[in-house]
């Protein structure tokens, strides 16, 4: 049907598109992981994070690449308080209740980014924005190279760190079993406020490599928030490992759908593997038990 | 006759007696809230009672709005008999989607995640289709004769959403004196010790799914009649989804009247909220002050009331 | 006095009462500033399309100052219009519920919707009163097609638009001796942009080109590089766009990114042809063309409200121009009618032969709601601006067709 060529390069954009929505699953499940709620907020800090890195440029010329650590670490900071003095202190403890919060709080994230920075579209403009490696019928923009190996790199980075750090061993204690983990005396309210953050900050990450090849309006996170659902069960509700391999994968599939059924019919591919990862298996390829 | 069953009598009696004195505006402030009620009802039967929460409930809707309107508009059926069709189609699609998600032994939030996935897939469907006329979306033929399921007076939408209001409550309130109810609120506590009773699980979450779906799909099949026009985003966005779960979780899940005592919160909150923007001269322009009023006010119900609404007429709460 | 409009009445008894208002007649010393003609704005101001929804929004309000800075009314001794702002929120049944509040308001008229699921349901709602309703943008031919009489839609639909461009198509094609043979369709999944990509698909082997594919995408889209990718494996000579403002920039800028080469991009209602994109993007835009709705760059008038408005920080786009002419179309229908009264406006407007200064079109004739009078502009970036290229009485500019490849 299609030239094994354009499949391969179909291929290679998927790979570079789950670049970005690794990060933004990687949030996600690991605020699931630990908290065990669905933010639904997700999409309104990645929202806000893309503005951040827009008028950081915008205002203070600064490349959105060199922006990364300060807004990783704004994000971070963002999220933490944001836990600490909504989310934390109103949930009574009830998941269901947080996942009102959330959505209340995406009502009032997206529409105070509607007053104060108003509704129309704003782009970045970098210089290497044109640059380009053509890889055979593939031609692939520089800053999505950056933005997959960055991806990359930033997992790596945090991975190591919650394999590693004392606090991100208290994390993963905390996500496997939260009674054991007060027992043994870690602060598991600081650690959900300290997962949190991290969640945030991964958006933080993902504004900065989204910024130089799309958009920002104030209803623009929510189209990768959607994607990251489906990227988070597939690699399994928890896993993290699962939220960047499935990443990838999704990608592909969505560059292989579109090509392959029409843009349209393409994203329902991303659905019905959706829902046949979780009626086939609901664990997801890295989760332990659903 | 209990102080409780008097009050019903008198809100009911109220609620007839509203839209012959108020203005025609207030009238479809009034049918929306009942319309939200009755399908947050739907919600609430299978998410508050049975602990079933979906995501895509609005899965049911769409079915519902598309089957009749397609019976309608292509083969010319009469819409009321369409009614019953949409309806069957809705329990259908809960039959079908409770089997799949139950089978394979889904439960909590990735319930609620498939229950989404479904709504997308569908709604990607109807987009793609030739019988649904795809993104064009599908225009009702205006003639307000009541033969038509349509009416010329407001009025007759108001009764037809109360009526349709009061029958799921009358559902929810049979559930808490049926056998099958009590069955639900078992498998919501605990699922395994329900199980070890003696339950069918499978079984029971099917049968709330579909009698959710049927009841929801009745919803959609009105909303069609009253504006004459759907289309994909309409039928199957995500919107709707929201708008059950949040009135039937801010109301109170679970309990009989939480999905209308949240519509009318919700409602109430968004009009006050609208009224002010136009009314105060600096916020003339400003309408998204209004939505963030709203949506602080449903942070605040949530974390003054983790009941819901319903909470405050309660001495206990009903979660452990 | 006395009965208070305010206090909720019996709906009977609220409009016997208004009448009797009415018909008591006010002595001609209290007469001193007749009742302002209520209209109705109906735009999603927040969601999605929060922008196109406020400056559909900034120019009707700028429309109703401007006419009661020169007098108001004056057949109606000197009426001024009062605005009534309502948000759709992009939902039907809110846009609805607008109407009936606005009603009991005692409005004159409505312009709305922006979205045309909103604009079909509201302007059914508001027939049930007979109150005229304006459409000012909203594509869908729905609209105009089910014999509504209060219904008017001052721009042309999209059936117009789709035969203008492909008549202005095949014209360049010719001159430029046939270069163009084939054409790619992107459009966006909604009715706008399948019922746009299906007429093309139809009209285009009557100038000579095949459509090879028609790409349907979902509003938003993450990212274009498959459809890119796409078209480049299919090569086309033409590509034409039919989608929203963010989704044609973001589809633009990848195919210039990547380098895709093509005889002319030409879309028909391309959302996101507007001067931001021009002056933001200015390599991504040079030398597309659009059929869209635009003004008259030879109007005084225009030049002149296009400056006041980006005075005030905002962008001259088609929405501002659109609401701001539909204000006037009414202003003048009430000067005619020299009434507010429904009946009387409806079929003022009906009748109407409005000359529109500031659009590129021809006297007004309403002809089943739909003016047979629009015509959409052909446009194209150069030099980082926006010119006219046809229709020939208003262009601006000479087009370039085909495009020099990039390299």
């Amino acid at each position: 049907m299609l030239d094994p060529q354009i499949i391969f390069a179909g291929i290679l954009n998927g790979l570079l598109a789950g670049g970005i929505y690794v990060l933004v699953a990687v949030g996600l499940t690991l605020i699931y992981g630990v908290l065990h709620i669905i933010n639904f907020a997700h999409g309104s800090l990645l929202m806000l994070a893309m503005y951040a890195v827009f008028y950081l440029w915008r205002l203070l010329g600064v490349d959105p690449y060199v922006a990364l650590p300060l807004v990783i670490a704004g994000a971070f900071v963002f999220g933490f308080v944001l836990y600490r003095l909504v989310i934390g202190r109103f949930n009574h403890g009830r998941d269901e209740n947080i996942l009102l919060i959330t959505l209340g709080l995406s009502i009032v994230i997206d529409n105070a980014a509607l007053l104060f920075f108003g509704g129309d579209t704003q782009t970045i403009d970098v210089p290497y924005a044109g640059s380009f490696v053509e890889l055979g019928a593939a031609f692939l923009p520089l800053p999505k190279i950056i933005s997959f190996a960055a991806s990359l790199l930033l997992c790596a980075i945090l991975g190591l760190y919650m394999a590693k750090s004392d606090t991100g061993k208290a994390i993963r204690a905390v996500a496997k079993e939260r009674q054991g983990a007060r027992l043994v005396g870690i602060d598991v309210d600081n650690i959900f406020a300290v997962s949190y953050g991290i969640g945030i900050a991964c958006l933080g990450a993902a504004a900065c490599l989204l910024m130089p090849t799309y958009y920002v309006t104030p209803s623009s996170g929510h189209a990768f928030v959607l994607v990251a659902f489906t990227i988070v069960v597939l690699g399994g509700m928890g896993s993290f490992v699962g939220a960047a391999v499935g990443g990838f994968i999704i990608g592909i599939t969505e560059a292989l759908g579109g090509l392959l059924l029409g843009e349209q019919l393409g994203q329902i591919g991303i659905s019905l593997i959706f829902i046949l990862i979780l009626l086939l298996r609901p664990t997801g390829l890295f989760g332990s038990k659903a | 006759m209990s102080p409780r069953t008097l009050l019903c009598l008198v809100g009911l009696a109220a609620a007839v007696i509203f839209p012959l004195l108020a203005p025609n505006y207030l009238i479809n402030v009034g049918m929306m809230v009942f319309f939200v009620a009755f399908i947050g009802q739907s919600w609430n039967i299978a998410g508050g009672f049975a602990g079933q929460t979906s995501f895509g409930h609005v899965v049911f809707f769409g079915t519902g709005a598309y089957t009749s309107t397609i019976l309608q508009v292509t083969y010319g059926w009469n819409p009321w008999l369409a009614w019953p069709i949409a309806m069957a189609a809705g329990a259908a699609v809960g039959w079908m989607i409770a089997v799949l998600s139950f089978r394979a032994g889904l439960r909590g939030s990735y319930f609620a995640l498939i229950t989404l996935a479904f709504a997308e897939v569908f709604r990607i469907l109807a987009n793609s289709v030739p019988f649904t006329r795809g993104g064009l979306g599908m225009l009702i033929k205006a003639d307000p004769r009541p033969i038509n399921f349509q009416f010329r007076d407001p009025i007759w939408f108001y009764y037809l959403t109360l009526l349709l209001c009061v029958v799921a409550i009358l559902i929810a309130w049979q559930l808490t004196r049926s056998r099958f109810g009590a069955r639900l609120v078992a498998i919501r506590e605990n699922e395994e010790a329900a199980r070890a009773l003696g339950i069918d699980v499978f079984a029971e979450k099917v049968r709330v799914l579909t009698l959710s779906g049927a009841m929801c799909a009745a919803g959609g099949t009105f909303y069609a009649q009253k504006y004459l026009y759907i289309d994909p985003n309409i039928a199957f966005g995500v919107d709707k989804s929201v708008e059950m779960l949040l009135v039937s979780m801010v109301g109170g899940a679970g309990t009989i009247f939480g999905p209308l005592i949240g519509s009318v919160a919700l409602t109430g909150i968004n009009e006050v909220t609208r009224w002010l923007a136009s009314v105060v001269p600096a916020l003339k322009n400003v309408q998204p002050l209004s939505l963030v009023v709203y949506g602080i006010m449903l942070v605040l119900i949530v974390a003054r009331l983790p009941d819901g609404l319903m909470g405050l007429f309660r001495r206990k709460p009903r979660h452990a | 006095m006395k009965k208070h409009v305010g206090k909720p009445v019996s709906r009977r008894g609220f409009v016997a009462g208004t009448t009797a208002l009415a018909t008591l007649g006010f002595p001609a010393i209290l007469r001193a500033q007749p009742a302002a003609v209520k209209v109705g704005l109906i735009h999603p101001v927040t969601g999605f399309v929060a922008y196109n929804g406020q400056q559909n929004r900034l120019g009707g309000t700028m429309a109703i100052e401007d006419v009661n800075k020169a007098g108001g009314i004056k057949s109606m001794g000197g009426a001024k219009i009062e605005a009534l702002l309502g948000d759709s929120q992009s939902k039907v049944e809110v846009g609805v519920a607008e109407v009936e509040k606005m009603n009991e308001q005692g409005v004159a008229a409505y312009i709305g919707c922006f979205q045309s699921p909103v604009g079909i349901a509201a302007s059914q709602a508001a027939s049930k009163y007979n109150t005229p309703f304006l459409i000012d943008v909203g594509a869908s031919d729905l609209i105009v097609s089910r014999g509504l009489k209060n219904v008017f839609r001052l721009k042309p639909g999209f059936g117009v638009c789709v035969d203008d461009g492909i008549a202005s198509l095949g014209a360049l094609n010719k001159a430029a001796g046939g270069v163009a043979k084939s054409a790619v369709i992107v459009h966006e999944s909604g009715e706008f942009g399948t019922g746009t990509a299906k007429l093309l698909q139809g009209k285009l082997p009557s100038i000579g080109i095949e459509a090879k594919e028609l790409i349907g995408h979902d509003n938003p889209t993450r990212n274009f590089d498959n459809i890119a990718l796409r078209i480049r494996s299919l090569a086309p000579d033409v590509i034409m766009m039919s989608n929203y403002g963010n989704e044609y920039m973001l589809l633009a800028r990848t195919l210039y990114q990547q380098k895709v080469n093509v005889a002319g991009f030409f879309s028909i209602l391309g959302g996101g042809f507007n001067y931001k994109f021009v002056k933001e993007m200015p390599d991504v835009s040079q030398y597309m063309m659009d059929v869209n709705h635009w003004y008259n760059p030879r109007s005084p008038q225009a030049q002149e409200l296009k400056k006041r408005v980006e005075a005030t920080g905002a962008l001259f786009t088609f929405e501002v121009y659109l609401t701001y002419t539909n204000v006037m179309l009414l202003a003048d229908a009430l000067e005619r009618a020299a009434s507010a009264d429904k009946e009387k406006l409806t079929a003022a407007l009906a009748a109407s032969t409005f000359k529109a200064e500031l659009m590129p079109y021809g006297p007004t004739k309403f002809v089943n709601g739909q003016n047979q009078g629009g015509k959409p502009g052909v446009m194209q970036a150069l030099k980082g601006d926006i010119e006219v290229i046809a229709p020939e009485e208003f262009a601006s500019a000479k087009a370039v067709f085909p495009k020099p490849k990039l390299n």
